[in-house]
């Protein structure tokens, strides 16, 4: 269960996003929590399944429903160390979207000159079995 | 490792149980709470892909007793193989698993 | 075994508050120890002291409020979501100009860091939502 480092325990986090923003809160304090859990230096993963690849879709346009448009604020998630993204690819295939309909969310790699590298991983949905094996913590809302 | 996968949905409602059942490895487990248990009565659409799952996947399947009695649901209309358990069971069945997983 | 609890719905709605407080009952009642209930989104509506249901229903808040007491169980509402939706104690009330706490006994107000400590601390979370 995790590994005990300077300052505290690192474990590994998930946050299971299973649906599309806007309809319900869910999607946006997912984010929120992400955004918090950055301060504590864990070891954060997100998946993106069923509707929540709706999530980082591009193009989100809220102009006309009277709420925010919070999908640049994925765009953040680079800068605070936060670079793995899975999104499922049958989740994407059932939905009639590719990878190309995603926004293009990177990071800059400090161990590689800061070269600019997506963080959007296309898995499987048992390479995304796997990846739920690999976790101390899974946080779903 | 292992998961405890929690499902709180009716299969009629909503897809939780089919992503779920599709995300799980041979011995994981997977509790029914709450609408959940109503995808577990035997001879129904929802149960046999239960059966099914019991068979071919390497998961135990369990049913929260309470919402299952709440529901009207019996035990012996249960899905061959799926296991009732009280909350004291479903605190086990947290423990006895390396992590706990809703599918919300 | 440390447990954490998240709880995303509100009381009454959904049944997720009643199986949170059934399973946390039921884990102390087994010896083990429950660190922390974190309430988020809808789910801070269990702390508020201003509900009064039917007496012939159950008392969400106010069993909450008793197990807390008897197991000192740290029950903690999300800010911002208490912010959003008019839960405020004494600190938040002033703050804002509003006239009231209404954070039921045994509840208390915090961060969304809350959530994350209880992560890392507890050795399993439990999650109950929509």
């Amino acid at each position: 269960m995790g590994d005990m480092s300077e300052g505290g325990t690192t474990k590994k986090f998930l946050y299971l996003n299973r649906k599309a923003s806007y309809g319900t809160v869910y999607a946006l304090e997912s984010l929120e929590v992400v955004l918090i859990a950055a301060a504590f230096e864990q070891d954060v993963s997100l998946a993106f399944i069923d509707d929540g690849v709706y999530q980082i879709i591009k193009g989100q346009d809220t102009k006309g429903i009277g709420m925010k448009n919070f999908s640049p604020t994925f765009n953040a998630l680079g800068d605070y160390d936060i670079n793995k993204l899975y999104v499922e690819k049958e989740s994407l295939d059932e939905r009639g979207l590719t990878e190309d309909d995603l926004m293009p969310l990177v990071y800059e790699d400090e161990d590689d000159d800061w070269a600019e590298k997506p963080s959007i991983k296309i898995v499987n949905r048992a390479e995304m079995a796997d990846l739920m094996q690999d976790q101390d913590v899974i946080l779903s809302f | 490792m292992s998961i405890l996968h929690t499902v709180n949905k009716s299969a009629y409602e909503r897809n939780a149980l089919d992503s779920c059942l599709g995300h799980t490895k041979p011995g994981d487990s997977v509790l029914l709470i709450e609408d959940g248990v109503i995808s577990a009565r035997a001879g129904s659409v929802a149960g046999d892909k239960l059966a099914a799952a019991l068979g071919e996947t390497g998961v135990s399947i369990y049913a929260l007793g309470a919402d299952m009695a709440a529901r009207g649901i019996p035990e012996d209309k249960l899905v061959d193989g799926v296991k009732v358990v009280d909350y004291a069971g479903f605190v086990d069945l947290a423990a006895e698993n390396d992590a706990v997983e809703a599918w919300l | 075994m440390k447990f954490g609890i998240l709880v995303n719905e509100g009381p009454y709605q959904h049944q997720a508050s009643d199986s949170a407080y059934l399973f946390v009952k039921a884990a102390l009642e087994k010896g083990h120890e429950v660190t922390r209930v974190f309430f988020y989104h809808d789910g801070v509506y269990n702390g508020t002291s201003y509900s009064v249901p039917p007496l012939d229903d159950r008392q969400i808040t106010k069993q909450w409020s008793e197990l807390a007491k008897e197991y000192d169980v740290d029950l903690v509402l999300c800010v911002a979501a208490c912010q959003r939706r008019g839960m405020m104690d004494d600190g938040e009330a002033e703050r804002h100009g509003k006239g009231a706490n209404n954070v039921a006994e045994g509840f208390r107000i915090s961060g969304l860091g809350q959530l994350i400590e209880t992560g890392i601390q507890s050795d399993r979370l439990v999650t109950f939502g929509d």
